[in-house]
């Protein structure tokens, strides 16, 4: 392992030890017991990861989040055996989640905000010292064009509330191509192509680095997979490997439920009874305005997918309610080409899957647009007129906001569920499908 | 670049549309008198600039240079909507001729543009089967779309699909801040802008870094655009945060937001002319000693001896205590901007932008609906710009002025 600097770590410190970059797999024996255990610990810290983006927490609250759990699941009393146990977890984890694009996804966006927190704990020193690992080929900005940009790159630190930066300050001069989040956010000065990165921003550099990276090994590592390791290993780390990924990000509900299927006419009625609210927004509003932006169509069209409405009964229903705006010559045209999409039956031919809360939740509905989660999404005002209409009566609709207000999203879709159906819901919320077969159940129960 | 290519159109031109059989009637009064699918076959033999479009579209690789990649054009996806609705996706052309003979041919009511593939889009099935899945989108221009009907609640002159003279300006608003950008910030040279045909525009930013952008990317462009966070489910639609704004906004406020909010669109929208209108900005200051106080001025009966038009009356008494000490600490000034920009900043269609593989329609071509050709845009005379006197389809317009019009716009494809 070339890219573990073991002279940076000290025994006693406080910090998280210094970032490996995992760039090749580590020739080191682990006894069977570890590759699982390590494994699993390391879960624990992305799904926590996982929890923490879903519930909106801010980034510093990120930070501290990621601070506690690494220290708590990957910690070991000798600094040498840590770094081991980062490495190797990171490697089979690699293995576990390679095997589909929804899995390496997931894997993805969870190693990378791990990483970047990780990054953030570094000192300065330490992470210069990471960047030169990662062979930057950027400059710091020179004095002379500092002074004429003085004025400029100070505008951008004030509109995003940090102090104006020092005469000394470090700028890194890049395209802006290689920080598209700082981009996205408009946290700095673009001028001609490019971007004017502050020493506190690099991690966004790195970060890129990091992800790109990361993408293609686990391209790489599918390949490998499906062609040897599966079938070298079906006997060993095959089944381990296997059984880790389902075990924590539960079921995709791609597939329509094996109880069958749901029919259009019945739609109205399970709507009010069984569909969580940001579901049945999606369908009242589409009742209502006959017709749905693109973010809504596909939340709630893979989400009635999962509940198992077959194609062509979709197809009736999408057609029934957009063409009494666009007309049905209009919906064949440019609509139902994306709903035979949907289900697979055009373009890439993928079986999309629904949409879970953690998705639902960080989207960004914009102006017109209904899609979204509700609990994050609407003003106070409008939750609560929603939820009254859902049945959520007085007591409880102030425990809901008051999880709202923690940003606790899912929590709060969980008591709703509770309070609309007198019945528990141990497992919490974690997907608008569960949602809704949990309903099902519970309605069935009843009966 | 050869220019005459009315030459070699086909000989049986129309005499009067009238008797045949148009396809296009059976739509019965959804389509004007303008627009005739005989007129369409006439505008792809005669005025449909192939060639400007193939060379546009090559990128120079039409070229007789060992580094030119003759397979470049053969790879983009085109898209026809055919007349009896029938859509056909993924058509490939080797070459400009092959183009010009299928549009003839097939007459599309709408084209459509994708990405440039890995492969001839045409034989994607073919290289499906080999087993690895190389058929992917390789090249895309950075589109945008901006279209009026996303206005709907800041105009109040028409509402979807229709557009007048009163709320275009929203779209040279549009044209000028999002280029201006494009140029100054992102750097970006080779820029085309193109009205849609019906109520918006388009915009295709050719260069080579724009087109090799990935899916991340672009979005990262689109949303370094968006200020508009919320929609009518959340309190507030506009987020401006921060003491001061970010450069790219400040320059897009003081140098054609401001002003066309004051000049134009406040008294063309006759934007606090009504309560129910004075309301809606009034919801959007926080302080509501400040909103009682505007509201009890702006209640009491007008004086018939103003001659001053109202929207401005009210709008400076509303700047003016907005802006009055008493209020300069408390981040309220910040209220006026939010209003001009909810008022006047672009809105735009993010998922277009965002990927790769999102068809847009082709320039030159004729907005079924209307007959108006979607012809390009000078983004720097674009205020001058004016949809109700687009070319459209018509016998009219076939004869005379129009080909001229169109000759003078293609010149926008040459760089």
């Amino acid at each position: 392992m070339q890219s573990v600097r073991a002279q940076r770590f000290h025994q006693n410190s406080d910090q998280i030890p210094s970032l490996p970059l995992y760039r090749s797999a580590p020739a080191l024996e682990v006894r069977l017991e570890d590759f699982e255990l390590f494994a699993i610990d390391r879960l624990r810290v992305l799904k926590a990861i996982s929890d923490g983006l879903s519930r909106g927490k801010k980034p510093n609250e990120m930070e501290n989040l990621v601070n506690d759990v690494w220290i708590e699941n990957m910690r070991h009393a000798q600094a040498s055996e840590s770094v081991n146990k980062d490495i190797i977890s990171h490697f089979v984890l690699r293995l576990v989640y390679c095997r589909t694009e929804d899995l390496r996804k997931w894997f993805l966006s969870m190693e990378t905000a791990l990483f970047r927190y990780r990054f953030m704990r570094l000192n300065s020193e330490d992470q210069k010292a990471q960047m030169a690992e990662f062979n930057l080929p950027y400059k710091s900005v020179g004095s002379a064009e500092y002074e004429g940009l003085k004025e400029k790159l100070g505008q951008v630190a004030r509109s995003i509330n940090q102090p104006l930066p020092s005469a000394d300050a470090i700028f890194y001069k890049v395209p802006f191509e290689e920080v598209p989040e700082l981009v996205a956010c408009r946290k700095v000065y673009i001028h001609k192509g490019y971007a004017y990165v502050a020493m506190n921003q690099v991690v966004s550099l790195v970060v890129t680095q990091f992800r790109s990276h990361l993408s293609k090994a686990l391209i790489l590592t599918n390949r490998k997979w499906t062609s040897t390791i599966r079938e070298q290993e079906k006997d060993r780390l095959a089944p381990i490997v296997e059984a880790l990924s389902t075990s924590y990000l539960g079921p995709d509900y791609s597939q329509p439920r094996e109880s069958g299927e749901i029919k259009i006419k019945d739609l109205d009625q399970i709507a009010k009874s069984s569909f969580p609210l940001c579901m049945r927004h999606l369908f009242e509003k589409l009742k209502e305005d006959h017709h749905l932006k693109h973010g809504g169509r596909m939340q709630l069209g893979l989400f009635l997918k999962g509940v198992g409405l077959k194609l062509e009964d979709a197809l009736a229903f999408w057609r029934a309610e957009f063409s009494q705006k666009v007309g049905a010559e209009r919906f064949e045209k440019e609509y139902a080409y994306s709903i035979r999409h949907n289900y697979g039956k055009e373009g890439k031919r993928t079986d999309y899957t629904p949409y879970s809360c953690q998705k639902i939740i960080s989207s960004t509905p914009s102006v017109g647009d209904h899609h979204g989660c509700p609990f994050r999404h609407f003003s106070d005002e409008n939750l609560r007129a929603a939820l009254s209409r859902m049945g959520v009566g007085a007591r409880a609709m102030e425990d809901v906001m008051d999880k709202v207000r923690n940003r606790h999203y899912q929590l709060a879709c969980t008591l709703t569920f509770e309070a609309v159906h007198s019945s528990s819901c141990d497992a919490g919320i974690n997907h608008p499908n569960q949602y809704f077969i949990d309903s099902q159940k519970s309605m069935q129960s009843k009966s | 670049m050869t220019r005459e290519e009315s030459a070699e159109g086909p000989e049986d031109m129309l005499i009067d549309g009238n008797e045949t059989e148009a396809p296009g009637q059976k739509q019965g009064n959804a389509i004007p008198d303008e627009f005739n699918a005989n007129y369409l076959k006439a505008y792809y033999g005669k005025l449909f600039p192939f060639s400007d479009m193939f060379k546009w579209m090559s990128y120079g690789n039409d070229g007789k240079h060992p580094a030119c990649d003759q397979t470049y054009f053969g790879r983009r996806e085109f898209s026809f909507t055919l007349d009896n609705d029938i859509y056909l996706r993924f058509q490939s052309f080797t070459c400009v001729n092959d183009l010009e003979r299928t549009i003839r041919e097939k007459c599309p009511f709408k084209i459509d543009i994708g990405p440039v593939y890995s492969v001839d889009p045409a034989k994607r099935h073919a290289y499906a089967q080999s087993g690895n899945n190389v058929f992917t989108p390789v090249e895309r221009e950075l589109i945008f779309d901006i279209d009026m009907s996303d206005y709907d609640d800041v105009r109040y002159c028409c509402t979807g699909a229709d557009v007048c003279k009163e709320c275009w300006p929203l779209m040279t608003v549009a044209i000028k801040v999002i280029d201006t950008a494009l140029r100054d910030d992102f750097g970006f040279n080779h820029i085309l802008w193109v009205y849609s045909g019906r109520r918006g525009v388009h915009c295709w930013v050719c260069d080579r870094k724009a087109r090799k952008l990935s899916n991340e990317q672009r979005a990262s462009i689109a949303d370094y655009f968006r200020v508009y966070k919320g929609n009518e489910n959340s309190d507030k639609k506009l987020s401006l945060t921060g003491p001061v704004l970010h450069p790219f906004l400040a320059r897009s406020y003081t140098e054609v937001l401001k002003d066309y909010f004051e000049e134009k669109l406040l008294l063309s929208q006759n934007i606090l002319s009504t309560e129910e209108r004075y309301e809606k900005i009034l919801d959007m200051i926080p302080d509501e000693s400040v909103t009682l106080e505007l509201r009890g001025k702006w209640q009491e009966k007008r004086r018939s001896s103003i001659t001053k038009d109202i929207n401005v009356i009210r709008w400076e008494q509303l700047k003016q205590l907005l802006q009055s000490g008493k209020h300069k600490a408390t981040g309220l000034r910040r209220c006026i901007e939010e209003i001009v920009f909810s008022f006047t900043y672009p809105r735009l269609d993010m998922e277009v932008s965002k990927h790769m593989n999102h068809l847009l329609k082709a320039p030159f071509c004729v907005h079924p609906k209307t007959g108006r050709v979607c012809i390009p845009i000078d983004p720097s005379n674009c205020e001058e710009f004016d949809p109700t006197t687009v070319p459209t389809l018509s016998m009219e317009e076939m004869e005379s002025s129009y080909s001229a019009k169109i000759q003078q716009s293609k010149n926008s494809l040459s760089w």
